[in-house]
């Protein structure tokens, strides 16, 4: 295997970890105002989130600069061309973090009520957006070679926005929020439980209609068939996920959603593999090969990952560990108290 | 059009952002120190200075992560072909960053926060200098990085792809640039964060609240501010020394100095024509300069218009010439605010002697601007780095002009640009309230110390939640 091909699969591995860990914290944050109704239900459900959605955020910033440094000219063409949509995920993972860490600090009733608007906003926007960039991705973007042989895209926003594309996005939307009822049912106590628990059949059965009609449009469009059985095994999963959460296994419900998402990376970067940006015009595309940096780089890159990534998963699992308690609305002190409150401005 | 969209662009997002990077860094420190104190001592004092700095560190360290993510993103975004050049060799501290870095903050922080009735003490003091210390790997890598668009080292250039690649990482991350920066920026780091905790402790002594507990806040900012000032001082002269070897139009620059002399004098205040060309008059320390940047009185000094001809020699016809009244302004000023704080910090600890407080109209006045003046020098010292390297974006590699992304139309930079810069002064007010409403509130009255129990079950009253 040339270590471009390893760095494809590192990437998919960060990408993996990304949509699972953060894809539970996007449907924790847009079911926020609907499985919880008072401010110590609302309170409970960010507490779920509240010791680990930075550590998750951080697989993206990872999976960020690893592109950058692993293949220049993917992170360079990906991130100049896919502009707005960026810019609007940007804007929206920024007011989401405000909102989580400051949401509570602060007694006032209509403080609190709009960045719970903001919170749900915020989170569905992303997990849309990234549904049609991986989309887009795995289907093929306009692009054309310059003078100087570099490789832009040249497609602008609203092609983005294709039924390919737009498809895409709502199978993360949709799996994002049912695999966040389902982190939900798994880690709170009492109504927020039993509410979150009868949205994931529903979610996730719109998910499965979406996932299903859009795996097979992909599948159709990269002739492999392995991708067909990727996706066979992806849909099995979910299906186990949404059968344990009706027989009340939370804890298994929770790891079949979580192998479903991994499967459908794996599956999408399966599709595009060796390439990483095909050319939707022609054959000129970009790939593992005329995107990657060099030998010297990925090899130094390649000893980082290989003793970094190891131990990340090591302690970040600790901290679930360590949170592995349920929580329940019961156990808000001053539910409508914000840290801040004691004294009168 | 693009180019100077794309600059500001990136000038707003990045002083914003190193608003909160040095309170973060030092400030996290400090407060691992007080927890430290309480863990050793027992005593409640400490551990009501833990939270309540735990608290202001906590509502400014979550501005300084989301303006973060959009630091790793712009690169791609706005500087594709200054990406395409430099992948191969600035990606790599910026991967190594978040996987050694960023995981570690954000993880060890979640577990501090909501840590305190889950862990044994000795475990949740851990959390904090864990967090900490992946503050300091943070600067470390990013830092590496800039000093090789200051002066680019282990490389070589590969002609048929046209770009830079990478032939020794031990180098990138180890040349005297990148440690002299880091000499640099920690212990200003720590300079603001002594200022703010003695901004904060000094408004609640003028208040005359919790004294017992503001008053040592107090001693240990204004130590922290004068320790750190020395240290900023030291790095901050070998530092320039070494811009002068490896850049020195930015040392010219930042003295205004036209004409290549010896026993340079250091100009104390220059008035100039208004395109910055030529100088009509300057109030000069004889020598001083030729001191600072050589080691030596006599030290030949080269000139603006010098080493200009010299550049457009070696590169090429071109304006090599930086904006000079930014760069010797921005430079007067990181040290002129810093040397206030020092000063500050100075006479506060002197009227503290023996049991004292400063009480007088000067203190509550100075103490007003001791979170401000560091930050500031900060600010104007990272303004006076990259803007005085212009026209260059790596030095001698790739101009600014050139690593623009060719295929984003200015609409689109104009949008993002209003776009993040409307955004973040919403979220200056936001964080600035909150801030002031933390500190009005002060610290909580703690009467017991917690016990600390591991474990607890689902139905306990949560210490933390959100």
């Amino acid at each position: 295997m040339t270590l471009q091909t390893l760095w494809f699969i590192l990437i998919a591995v960060l990408w993996i970890g990304y949509f699972v860990l953060e894809g539970f914290d996007f449907g924790v944050g847009i079911l926020l105002r609907t499985v919880a109704k008072t401010q110590a239900e609302r309170r409970a459900v960010l507490t779920t989130l509240g010791p680990v959605w930075d550590g998750n955020e951080v697989w993206l910033l990872v999976a960020g600069g690893a592109t950058f440094a692993a293949f220049p000219e993917w992170y360079a063409t990906l991130f100049s061309g896919f502009y707005l949509p960026l810019f609007l995920i940007l804007v929206a993972l920024i007011v989401r973090g405000v909102g989580f860490e400051y949401r509570s600090k602060y007694g006032r009733e209509s403080w609190r009520a709009r960045w719970d608007t903001a919170i749900v906003i915020s989170s569905a926007l992303p997990a849309l957006l990234w549904g049609v960039a991986f989309a887009n991705i795995v289907r093929g973007v306009p692009l054309v070679r310059d003078s100087y042989g570099v490789i832009h895209y040249d497609g602008g926003f609203f092609n983005l926005l294709n039924p390919f594309g737009l498809l895409g996005g709502l199978v993360t939307l949709s799996l994002f929020t049912t695999h966040g009822a389902i982190f939900l049912a798994l880690k709170t106590d009492g109504v927020i439980r039993e509410r979150a628990n009868a949205l994931v059949t529903k979610l996730g059965l719109a998910a499965a209609v979406f996932a299903v009609a859009f795996l097979v449009w992909a599948s159709s469009l990269v002739n492999k068939p392995l991708v067909w059985v990727l996706s066979a095994v992806t849909a099995v999963c979910w299906l186990a996920a949404l059968g344990m959460n009706l027989k009340a296994r939370e804890g298994w419900a929770f790891i079949f959603s979580s192998l479903t998402l991994a499967l459908a990376v794996t599956t999408l970067f399966f599709a595009l593999y060796p390439n990483v940006m095909p050319n939707l015009n022609g054959v000129d595309g970009l790939t593992i090969t005329n995107a990657s940096s060099t030998h010297y780089t990925l090899t130094i890159m390649t000893w980082v990952a290989v003793v970094m990534t190891p131990l990340v998963l090591i302690y970040q699992g600790w901290t679930y560990w360590v949170f592995r308690k349920r929580v329940s609305a019961t156990q808000i002190m001053d539910a409508e108290k914000g840290v801040l409150d004691t004294v009168h401005l | 059009m693009n180019l100077d969209l794309a600059r500001w662009q990136f000038a707003i997002t990045t002083v914003y952002h190193f608003i909160f990077v040095p309170i973060t860094i030092g400030t996290g420190f400090l407060v691992a120190g007080m927890q430290t104190a309480w863990y050793r001592t027992n005593n409640l004092k400490y551990l009501r200075a833990t939270k309540f700095f735990g608290k202001l560190f906590l509502i400014n360290f979550a501005m300084g992560v989301v303006t973060g993510i959009v630091q790793e993103f712009q690169f791609g975004m706005n500087w594709s072909s200054y990406s395409r050049f430099v992948g191969d060799i600035f990606g790599a501290p910026l991967a190594m960053e978040g996987l050694l870095a960023f995981f570690l903050e954000s993880t060890f922080l979640g577990i501090w926060i909501f840590g305190w009735d889950r862990l044994p003490k000795k475990l949740h003091l851990a959390s904090i200098w864990i967090a900490a210390t992946g503050t300091l790997l943070s600067a470390y890598f990013i830092l590496a990085a800039n000093a090789w668009m200051q002066h680019p080292v282990g490389y070589k250039m590969n002609p048929t792809l046209g770009r830079a690649e990478l032939t020794d990482i031990v180098r990138v991350l180890t040349q005297n640039t990148a440690v002299a920066a880091f000499a640099h920026t920690i212990p200003a780091a720590f300079f603001t964060a002594g200022g703010f905790v003695a901004g904060v402790a000094a408004w609640l002594l003028i208040r005359k609240r919790d004294v017992e507990m503001a008053r040592p806040a107090l001693k240990l900012g204004v130590i922290t501010v004068i320790i750190a000032f020395v240290a900023v001082f030291f790095t901050g002269d070998w530092t320039s020394r070494i811009m002068t070897q490896q850049q020195p139009m930015k040392m010219a620059a930042a003295e205004a100095l036209y004409d290549t002399t010896d026993n340079a004098p250091f100009s104390l205040l220059t008035i100039g024509t208004l395109d910055g060309s030529r100088p009509v008059y300057q109030i000069d320390l004889p020598s001083v300069l030729s001191l600072l940047s050589t080691g030596d009185a006599n030290g030949v000094v080269k000139g603006v218009a010098n080493i200009q001809a010299e550049y457009t020699a070696k590169y090429g016809e071109g304006d090599y010439i930086p904006n000079i009244p930014l760069a010797y302004w921005s430079f007067r000023l990181m040290i002129g605010f810093g040397a206030l704080a020092f000063l500050f910090a100075l006479l506060t600890l002197w009227r503290m002697r023996k049991g004292g407080l400063p009480t007088s109209k000067w203190f509550s006045r100075a103490m007003l601007t001791m979170p401000f003046l560091p930050l500031l020098a900060n600010s104007l010292g990272w303004i006076f780095t990259e803007t005085a390297r212009q026209p260059w974006a790596v030095f001698g590699l790739i101009k600014t002009a050139d690593g623009v992304s060719p295929t984003v139309s200015a609409g689109n930079v104009a949008t993002t640009m209003i776009g993040f810069t409307a955004l973040y002064g919403v979220l200056a007010l936001i964080e600035f309230g909150l801030m002031f409403r933390a500190i009005k509130v002060g610290p909580e009255a703690i009467t017991s110390s917690p016990d600390n129990e591991v474990g607890g079950d689902s139905t306990r009253p949560l210490v933390m939640s959100y």
